[in-house]
């Protein structure tokens, strides 16, 4: 099939085709980082935003790194806190660069729902690099990438995600990728960071992980944000670390060729410890990898399909 | 939409919806190959330091046949790599309501093109853009010796100034019309097409 | 002033129990009387196939005058009021300074006089300045013309204030009209909590931010027997707890507006402010249950929470735009579409906008008795047409629903025996 949409913002709005689309196409450009010259002229004389409203940098440097592979001009526009305290709208931030000529505009803001508001206003390409908790779409596809490339398939996989599920984009954009390409997604977290109709999603809800280790040939680990106990969600770390934290211990039903998967930076000691984040199951370097094929996919469709 | 039909090799989408006529059979084909094989073999005195590029997806096909011919006539393996110039292509982006881009499928050219003699292989040369785009990446990929260009059919229409080295046949068509090259088709016959006028596709 | 024949219109004052065609002769500024007859006027308007009703009254308003005046002001919100058919609002406290003394309420009588269009009832704040723990001087403002309290946009901050409020208003009659939130369960919630909110991202706000207020405050109105108004009901839990309230014949009123019994949280996906609100967009099954309160009458009065804003502010990200949504202007027709033949018939409807909140209010309005003013709105019960915030009088054009198809529409309010606005006969509607 072809690709036709001019932005990127969630999984949500994709089908398994397209998916499937962006999965393949990251294929290909897999190969273009194993060049002497790391580098193809396919978007010569196309500009990329880089607008990090909240910072990060490990999505900024992929993001980059991909654009400047594929020759686009790269300008970053990164400022923190929130538009309005700077006296002007994230809207007329965003149309004034596009007056700059721009082609598309990377954007990571904590608040959720902005790269929709910039698509329906402006013309660029919109990829969402991040919404708040809403979506991290490059995020999910970077994860369902490596899985598919060590597993060959989806389809029939379990896979765990453990920790903070209520305010985590890469939660819900794996557990829609996942679900669409055929996985049994089962999260796991205290109920205070279930958020409500989860299950609704078409995802398990669970516990105990314990339980669900010898079932699963993925666990993806999320960061735990810290303030998150300091909101009262959670009594404390240690507990956490406990009751969810992934160790050697626990893994000792795992099945064989089990991947663990972290989208980082991980707190070590917290929620994974170093020996299960440096161990034989941990495909964590591999996400990092796979993730400048995809964005590079990724910028080179929403591109092509700009007419 | 001929063409995109008929890169998946959807023959008999392409039957009904066009009127469609041969103009070569699988005997033409390879004879082609064969005399093609010889030219090169000829004019770059044996096949050291020979390596061949196919451009995705019938150049592949055309070229590792004409591997195969060089086998035959001088006993030595020839490398062939395959090539995808979507990445090298000048109009991402810039084709307003027409197909959107598929898919690239990827180059593939494990072995060092540095000091070697590429021959770079396509089913139907036209207007020389997919060719640029290809001495483009090989340029990009390392530094050949040379690049000789190999086209089975040579539809002429040239928009920039490049010349094969070696063809199957020069063929003038209307510019309405389409040549396309089946190589082990859905129904594994080998053939050279013209398509016409497209009939409310 | 000379006197005025409304003549041939279906009359209809539920007040009186009245809903037949009958001619309303108003005479300096007063209702004379509703006759069959057609007694001689100065002037005669023809009200032949529409609904003539008592002035109707929109009791939940907010005019950001003082304070902010680039979203409204009192005479542009008075504007918007006759436009939409209301010769008389009740104004909320929470302009910059609030309505929290005499002074305060008189500035906005004395505006409303200068713009001279509409009825403009200021409702005080229960606490001095909406906060804290002194009580507003409830007396004096209730004195001078103030015709219920409330901190609208916010609750009552404790139970102990709203306790002491409930205590202290019963002396004078007036209700407190709650905004029952409970913040902590809100905590910084933009929209209903649900799948939805899941889905998106966003922080949701549980029913049970309203319903626990709604329980807490219900009880309070027991244990004091003060008057209490439950403003912009939108959760079946809290529909339940007033209809059970009332059956124990509490002092206990509520509210309805248009977009709770219209819209659901699904018109969140896009993440427009424009539907962001408080309280937010509820279920399906909640708008069902607001409708079945208007059509019991657990619900007593629609409102429009006139709630404006700029433009600038709506077009924020969905987290930081403000709350709050527009109606004066698109109440009369919403409800028409929405609620006429399906929850309620034309005397219902008309009630819940006039004599029900003159009730709760404590003002002599929403009648056509004789000898009270002559405030008359003329409604055409067939005009098809579409919403067009562009067009509203309002200065600010956050409405939700903008670009609907709607059905009715006041096409002439009279103020005192004077109109205030009449949409013109030509009008390209």
């Amino acid at each position: 099939m072809n690709w036709t949409r001019r932005h990127l913002l969630g999984l949500e709005d994709l089908s398994a085709e397209e998916i499937n689309v962006i999965l393949d196409t990251a294929e290909s450009f897999r190969e273009v980082s194993t060049r002497k010259k790391k580098k193809v002229p396919t978007l010569t004389g196309k500009v990329v935003v880089m607008m990090f409203v909240e910072p990060s940098t490990r999505t900024l440097t992929s993001f980059s790194l991909a654009a400047r592979r594929l020759s686009a001009d790269v300008v970053s526009f990164a400022r923190g806190g929130s538009s309005i305290l700077k006296g002007e709208t994230l809207l007329d931030t965003a149309k004034n660069i596009q007056a700059l000529g721009i082609d598309v505009i990377v954007l990571r803001h904590p608040a959720p729902g902005t790269p929709h508001l910039l698509a329906r206003n402006l013309d660029a390409s919109i990829v969402n690099a991040g919404d708040g908790s809403h979506e991290h779409p490059t995020q999910g596809l970077l994860d369902i990438f490596t899985i598919r490339d060590k597993k060959k398939q989806i389809e029939g996989l379990t896979v765990a995600i453990v920790g903070d599920i209520k305010y985590s984009r890469v939660a819900r954009s794996n557990i829609w990728g996942l679900k669409k390409l055929g996985a049994r997604v089962v999260v796991v977290a205290p109920a205070t960071l279930i958020p409500p109709g989860i299950e609704e999603l078409g995802v398990e809800v669970c516990y105990d992980l314990d339980k669900i280790i010898p079932e699963c040939d993925v666990i993806n680990i999320l960061r735990i944000q810290l303030e998150r106990q300091k909101s009262g969600l959670f009594p404390s770390i240690r507990e956490y670390t406990k009751v969810f934290g992934l160790n050697a211990e626990r893994l000792a039903h795992a099945k064989e060729g089990l991947l663990i998967m972290h989208p980082g930076p991980m707190n070590r000691g917290i929620e994974i410890t170093p020996e299960v984040a440096d161990g034989p199951h941990s495909v964590v370097l591999d996400q990092v990898t796979n993730g400048l094929a995809v964005r590079m996919a990724v910028l080179y469709l929403v591109s092509g399909a700009r007419g | 939409m001929i063409s995109a039909c008929t890169d998946r090799g959807d023959l008999v989408i392409l039957q009904l919806m066009t009127k469609c006529r041969q103009i070569f059979d699988a005997a033409w084909i390879r004879r082609a190959t064969n005399r093609i094989a010889q030219q090169v073999l000829e004019l770059n005195g044996g096949a050291g330091g020979l390596v061949m590029v196919g451009l995705h997806t019938h150049g592949v096909s055309i070229a590792r046949r004409l591997a195969a011919a060089v086998k035959q006539l001088e006993g030595s393996e020839v490398p062939v790599g395959t090539m995808d110039i979507t990445l090298y292509r000048d109009d991402v982006g810039m084709r307003p309501g027409g197909p959107h881009l598929p898919a690239p499928e990827g180059t593939d050219i494990p072995f060092d093109i540095t000091g070697k003699t590429v021959i770079l292989v396509d089913d139907v040369l036209n207007t020389g853009r997919s060719i640029r785009a290809a001495l483009d990446e090989l340029v990009d990929l390392g530094r050949p010796e040379k690049i000789q260009l190999v086209g089975l059919i040579d539809r002429g229409g040239r928009q920039l100034p490049i010349r094969p080295d070696f063809i199957g046949r020069k063929v003038t068509i209307d510019d309405d019309e389409k040549i396309v090259v089946h190589l082990g088709g859905p129904e594994g016959t080998d053939e050279v097409v013209v398509t016409g006028k497209e009939s409310g596709a | 002033m000379g006197t005025t024949l409304v003549a041939d219109g279906r009359t209809i004052c539920p007040d009186q129990g009245i809903d037949r065609k009958l001619n309303v002769l108003l005479s300096d500024g007063r209702v004379a009387e509703l006759t069959e007859s057609r007694p001689a006027a100065d002037k005669v308007i023809n009200a032949s196939g529409k609904i003539v009703s008592p002035g109707l009254i929109d009791m939940h308003v907010h005019l950001r005058e003082p304070g902010k005046e680039n979203e409204e002001t009192i005479a542009s919100g008075s504007a918007a009021a006759v436009a939409g058919g209301f010769p008389s609002v009740a104004c909320m406290s929470n302009t910059d300074p609030a309505v929290d003394n005499e002074a305060s309420s008189e500035f906005v009588f004395l505006q409303a006089e200068r713009a001279g269009l509409a009825n403009i009832y200021p409702v005080g704040s229960v606490p001095k300045g909406r906060r804290g723990e002194e009580l507003a001087e409830i007396g004096q403002l209730s004195r001078s013309g103030t015709v219920a309290f409330s901190d609208d946009g916010s609750p009552v901050s404790s139970a102990d204030i709203m306790r002491r409020g409930l205590e202290y208003t019963k002396m004078f009659g007036k209700a407190i009209i709650e905004h029952c939130e409970d913040l902590a369960l809100s905590g910084d919630g933009v929209m209903n909590e649900g799948t939805l909110s899941t889905i998106l991202g966003l922080p949701g706000i549980p029913a049970a931010s309203e319903s626990g207020a709604v329980a807490r405050d219900i009880i309070l109105a027991e244990l004091t027997g003060g008057k209490l108004h439950i403003a912009h009901v939108s959760t079946a839990g809290a529909v339940e707890l007033i209809r059970t309230a009332k059956r124990q014949r509490l002092s206990v009123t509520a509210e309805a507006t248009p977009h709770h019994f219209t819209l659901t949280d699904q018109c969140v996906k896009a993440y427009d402010p424009v539907y962001k609100m408080k309280p937010p967009l509820r279920t399906q099954a909640d708008v069902d249950a607001v409708r079945e309160g208007l059509r019991d009458g657990t619900i007593d009065a629609i409102a429009s929470d006139h709630a404006p804003h700029s433009t600038e502010e709506k077009q924020l990200e969905f987290s930081l735009a403000p709350f709050g949504v527009i109606g004066m202007e698109s109440l009369l027709p919403v409800a028409v579409t929405e609620l006429i033949d399906r929850v309620l018939d034309w005397p219902e409807l008309i009630a819940k906008l006039t004599c029900n909140p003159a009730r709760i209010l404590g003002i002599d309005k929403g009648t056509l008795r004789p000898g009270a003013d002559a405030d008359v709105t003329i409604i055409d019960p067939h005009l098809t047409w579409t919403i067009d915030a562009n067009r509203f009088r309002s200065k600010s054009r956050n409405c939700p629903f903008h670009g609907k198809q709607v059905r009715g529409r006041a096409i002439q309010t009279i103020v005192g025996g004077k109109t205030k606005y009449r949409l013109h006969p030509n009008a390209d509607y």
